[in-house]
């Protein structure tokens, strides 16, 4: 494994922090000021995918920024698992950079400026997340994210839109500082580094006693994966602009979380440490109850966003339970989850965003025949539905595949059970609005006519709907980067 | 010259305090000129030291070329230097500002004076920092707080003259209380020099006499940096004072009693005495824990920015004492590092709250509404401080806790990084409820658009040094850390 130096880690979470300073100045001007959102998130993409190669050839990027303080380095590492989160945010950027201006403008938002300023500053922190070589550096950033994201959430100002902005960041603030920095600070204390290493760093230093106390504080101050109970800042957060739930709440806050429940398994405690005492299994269980309560709670929201929330929630412990299950195919199912669900959950907020703008309808009970009336945004809506039950030629059935492989290497054929239930679980809730858009009247008073949202709105959620279907036939690039990873944090066993 | 920076550092400050009446006859411009003119010059001379000292080590000045014990020393090593440069740069920076505040806070025929006894009172700090004679350190805690209860009475509100009484008969206590001490430990040693009492001491530590002044050194000193329960005095002192006396006692009163305090504990007695003889570190440690919830609770249920600060404060001191009270190399670091890091935060907070004040008149919370956008610069500063103040990191705040937790589970005493964690909660509660009220609540009627309403550049320019500098020792923490990390060797290492 080759390693090389190289700062363009660094520069893809810059390119969006100088962004900020120019949305800043160009206020005034709404073209302008909309162009830097958009030039920057194709920099960034195109800087991310600059290092593809070289990760594909099996060598790592490495670069450190800064020291802190003596163990403490602000220092990043560009390695297969970092691309996988790393290559969705910044890509679905760019998508949501287009749709954000046909929703912001056409809902007449204020404080706009403001709100891109915020949404550069949460890239610049998901790229943060994504490449950090070191809990510190990860840790940094996602503070960084769950404070920038905040104005993000509040942006109505509305006495809701504060509460549940409120809610937001007393879970993801609080859990990190309370139990999270706690963690922290215990690995530092036991193991004396804080470097990602594959394989882990407290194996043999200390007790099992004290190694599972860090990892479950660990567990509960990564809110943002999502586990019940630290799961309800995901509804609250649903106050915000739907641009902000489709990237923030479906891809980067939250695979940020799931990201770095990843990163600490394989990376702080390792496989084999986490098999030793039995760790990863009971982390599989308490995620499974979340997967099935969280769909259960999905099923009696009436609100379209509500719903997509709890089904976050429960699509996020899928990640938690296929790295849990601490085998080949477990790790390699988490993994390419991570873009998975992002492709689809967000087309599912774009459209939840477009019906909201076009039809003004916000409840689920309210959808009868819109599929005539928004006939590219509901099957747009169907491709992300599938996917999240899995069913092929979706991207989300190789996940699921891949998952359960995971749970018969692990022997923990209950796992299996679980996915299926979810799997019938989502269709119960998905199904029914496909149904009604698609096979149920529009109701008196309405015209059947065609009305779709701008076109900024509707382009990028059928692209990001293809994506889907992309990725289904991609599939041997994914599981091809997944194996990198197995084969790093499991020693090629 | 330089050879005499160690006493000029302190005499600049009293010509100047002396030379303020005289030119405050021209204008008040004048006098504010010379009141900067002598917290620069202090702070350059400082800076000489503090590099002197990391270069060659210990500076030992003899005033008036008596020998100690017989005459009175001044001696610097990485601590003292380092506090030494704090305070002198902190008081500059206020003084800097003080010009607009003061017309705006003080009565004109009270603002010249007001800069003489500024000068004196910051004489009288760096003097503690600087000597290393133990009836000199007393002569000038006299000196720092009689001009302090001069600072705060002198304010325009009725309370200021409740406020500065009540901080007198505190303050007045605590001084005899140290002045006590002294007398004991010049009975059974007869000298009054730091190292020399440091000599001779460890035969007598099971001396009731000695242990008697120890108890009064402790209790006095911990009534000065209002350790709870000793801590009613401030936050009436902090909140009815003008804003620039707010501002100096939070950012370096308090620091400097705390370096007396290390310095009593450390240099003075040794680390051995307080862990075999008297124990007092359970006692500094339980009280430390209580402060540090007990401020941070206290400092929720408050209306008024200034006491929301001022309870805050009483929670930092805890950390400070906690650290301390650790008995280890990390927890000095921490703790000198807090020195550092809340000077700056607390500093730059009371600073933009000043600024409020000038621009607007009010301390209310709940009257913030709007503020950030008619003060976006002001209200940044704010913003930094009080993510400094909850400890994310990248801040100072972060550097200073981070030591402590580690120092407690270092001691095997992990039950104190909990209580670190959970006052960093409650920090971030009641600094987040201001934060929404500048940003994020809506005025319930519609004011017109009344613009951009900023502090004059004279005001902006020092709260955003020392809201900038909480950011930079956040992010190249190494240097103070290494500063630290010497004086916690020599303090720990006898």
């Amino acid at each position: 494994m080759e390693i090389i130096q190289s700062a363009a880690p660094l520069y893809a979470v810059l390119v969006s922090l100088l962004a900020v300073v120019l949305i800043g100045v160009s206020g005034r001007n709404p073209n302008l000021r909309e162009s830097w959102t958009i030039i920057a998130a194709l920099i960034k993409f195109s800087i991310v995918v600059s290092m593809l190669p070289k990760i594909l050839d099996g060598t790592i990027i490495e670069y450190t920024a800064f020291s802190v303080m003596p163990g403490l380095d602000i220092a990043f590492r560009v390695d297969p698992l970092a691309m996988f989160f790393a290559l969705t945010a910044s890509l679905l950027w760019i998508v949501t950079a287009f749709y954000c201006i046909g929703y912001m403008r056409a809902g007449k938002e204020k404080n706009q400026t403001r709100f891109y300023m915020c949404f550069a500053v949460a890239l610049s922190a998901a790229m943060g997340i994504a490449f950090s070589a070191n809990l510190f550096t990860l840790f940094v950033f996602y503070e960084v994210l769950s404070l920038c994201t905040y104005p993000l959430v509040v942006h109505k100002q509305t006495p809701e839109a504060i509460k549940g902005a409120r809610t937001y960041l007393f879970y993801l603030l609080g859990s990190s500082i309370a139990f999270q920095l706690a963690a922290i600070i215990l690995t530092y204390h036991y193991a004396g580094t804080l470097e990602f290493v594959a394989g882990g760093i407290l194996a043999g230093t200390a007790s099992n006693g004290v190694i599972t106390l860090i990892f479950i504080l660990f567990i509960a101050g990564i809110a943002k994966a999502g586990i019940m109970p630290l799961h309800i800042w995901l509804p609250a957060a649903m106050v915000a602009p739907t641009p902000v739930s489709a990237l923030l709440h479906a891809v980067a806050v939250v695979k940020a979380g799931v990201f770095t429940v990843v990163k600490v398994v394989l990376f702080v405690f390792g496989v084999d440490l986490l098999k030793e005492i039995g760790l990863g299994m009971a982390l599989a269980y308490v995620a499974s109850f979340t997967i099935i309560v969280a769909s259960i709670m999905a099923m009696r929201q009436d609100n379209l966003k509500a719903r997509l929330a709890y089904s976050t929630v429960s699509q996020l412990s899928y990640i938690v339970v296929a790295v849990a299950l601490l085998s080949a195919s477990g790790i390699t199912a988490s993994l390419i989850h991570i873009m998975i669900h992002a492709y689809g959950k967000i087309t599912l907020f774009f459209v939840a965003g477009a019906i909201y703008i076009a039809a003004h309808k916000t409840k689920v009970s309210e959808l009868d025949g819109i599929g005539r009336q928004m006939p590219f945004t509901m099957i747009a809506f169907t491709i992300g539905a599938f996917s999240m039950i899995g069913v092929p030629p979706f991207a989300g059935f190789i996940s699921k595949w891949y998952m359960a492989l995971g749970a018969i290497e692990a022997n923990m054929y209950p796992i299996i059970g679980v996915i299926i239930l979810s799997s019938i679980l989502n269709a119960c809730y998905f199904m029914p609005i496909v149904y009604a858009a698609f096979f149920k009247p529009v109701p008196l008073g309405e015209s059947a006519k065609m009305h779709e949202a701008p076109a900024h709105m509707v382009v990028p959620l059928c692209f990001t709907a293809f994506g889907v279907l992309v990725l289904f036939f991609a599939s041997p690039f994914l599981l091809n980067l997944a194996r990198m990873v197995v084969t790093s944090v499991t020693g090629g066993s | 010259m330089i050879a005499h920076f160690p006493i000029l550092v302190i005499v600049v400050l009293l010509v100047a305090a002396a030379i303020v009446p005289l030119v405050g006859r021209i204008n008040r411009t004048a006098s504010w000129l010379t009141a900067c003119a002598g917290c620069l010059a202090s702070f350059l001379m400082a800076v000489s030291i503090l590099s002197t000292v990391l270069d060659s080590g210990r500076i030992s000045y003899w005033l008036g070329n008596w020998a100690p014990p017989f005459g009175i020393e001044y001696a610097y090593d990485p601590l003292n230097a380092f506090v030494l440069v704090l305070v002198s740069f902190v008081a500059f920076m206020v003084a800097v500002y003080a010009r607009d505040s003061l017309e705006k806070e003080l009565d004109p025929h009270r603002i010249t004076p007001f800069y003489a006894v500024y000068m004196l009172f910051v004489a009288g700090l760096m003097g503690m920092v600087a000597t290393a004679d133990l009836f000199n350190l007393y002569v000038f805690l006299e000196i720092t707080s009689i001009a302090g209860y001069v600072l705060i009475a002198v304010g325009r509100k009725r309370e200021s003259l409740m406020a500065s009484f009540t901080y007198l008969v505190m303050g007045t206590i605590a001084a005899t209380f140290v002045l006590l001490g002294i007398g004991y430990l010049y009975m059974v040693t007869g000298t009054l020099n730091m190292a020399d009492l440091a000599r001779l001491l460890p035969d007598l530590y099971h001396s009731k006499v000695v242990l008697t002044a120890f108890a009064f050194f402790t209790v006095g000193l911990t009534i000065k940096i209002a350790l709870f329960p000793l801590h009613n005095w401030l936050p009436n002192a902090y909140a009815f004072a003008p804003s620039v006396t707010s501002t100096i006692m939070a950012a370096t009163a308090t620091k400097v009693g705390a370096y007396a305090l290390i310095r009593v504990m450390f240099t003075v007695f040794q680390p051995e005495f307080e862990i075999t003889v008297v124990h007092v570190t359970q006692v500094l440690l339980f009280l430390a824990t209580i402060a540090i919830l007990a401020g941070s609770i206290l400092a929720v249920a408050q209306t008024d920015i200034k006491k929301m600060l001022a309870y805050s404060s009483i929670g930092q001191i805890g950390y400070i004492v906690l650290g301390v009270a650790l008995m280890n190399h990390l927890g000095m670091i921490g703790s000198i590092m807090h020195i550092l890091n809340h000077a700056l935060m607390k500093g730059g907070l009371f600073l933009v709250v000043g600024a409020i004040v000038y621009r607007h008149g009010f301390t209310h919370i709940q009257d913030f509404v709007g503020l950030g956008r008619k003060m976006p610069f002001t209200m940044a500063a704010f913003t930094i401080g009080a993510l400094s103040m909850i400890g994310v990191p990248l801040t100072v705040g972060f550097v200073s806790k981070w030591y402590l937790a580690l120092a407690s589970l270092d001691a095997g005493m992990w039950y104190f990084v909990p209580v670190l964690l959970i006052s960093s909660l409650i920090t971030a509660v009641y600094f987040w409820r201001v934060i929404d009220n500048i940003y994020f609540k809506k005025t319930e009627k519609e004011e017109p658009a009344t613009g951009i309403q900023e502090a004059p550049i004279g005001m902006l320019v020092p709260t955003f040094v020392l809201a900038l500098l909480c950011i930079v020792f956040g992010i190249f923490a190494s240097f103070p850390i290494s500063v630290a990390e010497q004086a916690a060797t020599l303090l720990l290492m006898r």
